[in-house]
């Protein structure tokens, strides 16, 4: 603990797991902070500021002032931690950072496999005793930092082509934006339903599906550009291309980790049916991608 | 005009009626009256308990569970909906 105040930057041997996702500079920070800072008016680090306590009439001349400030901080310290308690309770915050540890290497591999997936060789996610490796150390594992970034360039993307078109008003963004959140809800509810109802035992979480279904958008905002620099033919070619493409990666990342692996001890009698609707989904959910991008892409390229 | 050419163009208030609507109707199907007419009752649904239960018990036991879990939390949500369309609308 003491090495880590002294030099919060170094990459000391991570002991526990989630050290392995983020340098985490946070707990070291109000260790500087308390030499770092001269504006004492936006003094946020709430720590330091309770260890500063002898310290106080440095910051203000009036010490009501003082007392004042480090009792609005304390509060908001308080409303910090409820509201971490809060969230916490309903979605794990460290289950979330593991879809975000993104590198830019991992990011451009992950969009040229996105387009282009038919030269990929291994699509196996690999393991680190038992627990997933992060994006960042291998390639096949799901993100959510491509989905999130290319659902908000769609979005500016349909704001900007229906400008181009004339057709722009600022509730239409906001409708085409909850049209696509909508969609992917429903997409996300669809596969998780048919994925209780067949009790596949597969381990994908619900973040999981979200980061599969929001893969499509780069597929989209490829087919919008294509879309306004060629015209009508560019935006069927490109449409053409990019379902195909996502069609496979779909097929072939989900096999993995819904159909189940050929072991010798598979139940062969009370399962006749079972990998028949394994494939059902998976091909479902490959078929319904090129759907949704047409029906949410071709008011924008008329 | 122009939310004429977003075909069924969705907002988030209609998906919360939407669910609000699907939970509601799932939640009022009742087990002596109706389900064991079908041959759905709770007598019928856990039968197996091998290793995977069929889609059957799994539709069942989906259906009990939201009746269980979401009842009072329907009861709440459906009251403010009923205010809320009262006086707005």
């Amino acid at each position: 603990m003491k090495y880590q105040q002294t030099k919060p930057r170094a990459r000391a041997a991570p002991p526990t797991a989630d050290s392995v996702l983020f340098d985490d500079t946070s707990s070291a920070a109000p260790a500087m902070n308390s030499q770092g800072y001269y504006t004492p008016g936006y003094n946020m680090a709430g720590p330091s500021n309770n260890m500063q306590g002898g310290a106080g009439p440095d910051l203000f001349a009036d010490p009501m002032a003082n007392a004042a400030m480090m009792y609005g901080s304390s509060l908001a310290n308080q409303g910090k931690d409820m509201v971490n308690k809060e969230i916490s309770r309903f979605m794990s915050v460290n289950k979330l950072k593991y879809f975000f540890a993104v590198d830019t290497r991992y990011v451009l591999k992950k969009l040229m496999i996105l387009m282009f997936p038919y030269t990929h060789q291994d699509w196996e996610v690999r393991y680190h005793r038992d627990t997933p490796l992060t994006p960042r150390q291998d390639v096949n594992a799901p993100d959510l930092y491509i989905p999130t970034m290319a659902f908000i360039t769609y979005i500016l993307l349909a704001g900007m082509a229906l400008g181009i078109q004339k057709r722009f008003s600022p509730e239409v963004l906001g409708l085409c934006a909850s049209t696509a959140l909508v969609w992917v809800i429903i997409e996300v509810l669809v596969m998780l339903l048919s994925l209780y109802l067949l009790t596949v035992h597969s381990d994908l979480s619900t973040f999981d599906l979200i980061a599969y279904s929001g893969y499509k958008y780069v597929g989209m905002i490829f087919t919008v550009l294509c879309g306004l620099l060629f015209g009508s033919d560019g935006y069927y070619v490109a449409l053409a291309w990019s379902s195909c493409a996502l069609m496979f990666f779909i097929v072939r990342s989900l096999k993995m980790k819904i159909l189940p692996s050929l072991s010798p001890d598979s139940m062969v009698t009370g399962s006749s049916a079972k990998p028949q609707f394994r494939l059902y989904i998976t091909v479902a959910t490959a078929v319904f991608q090129p759907i949704i991008i047409y029906w949410l892409t071709s008011h924008l390229v008329r | 005009m122009e939310l004429k050419s977003f075909y069924m163009a969705f907002t988030l208030y209609s998906l919360i009626q939407t669910a609000i609507l699907c939970t509601n109707a799932i939640a009022v199907l009742h087990e002596e009256r109706f389900l064991s007419k079908f041959g759905w009752g709770v007598d019928h649904g856990v039968g197996g308990f091998g290793d995977d239960p069929g889609i059957k018990a799994q539709i069942l036991t989906l259906i009990r569970s939201v009746r269980t879990v979401m009842r009072v939390p329907l009861i709440i949500v459906n009251s403010a909906c009923i205010v809320l369309l009262l006086l707005f609308g």
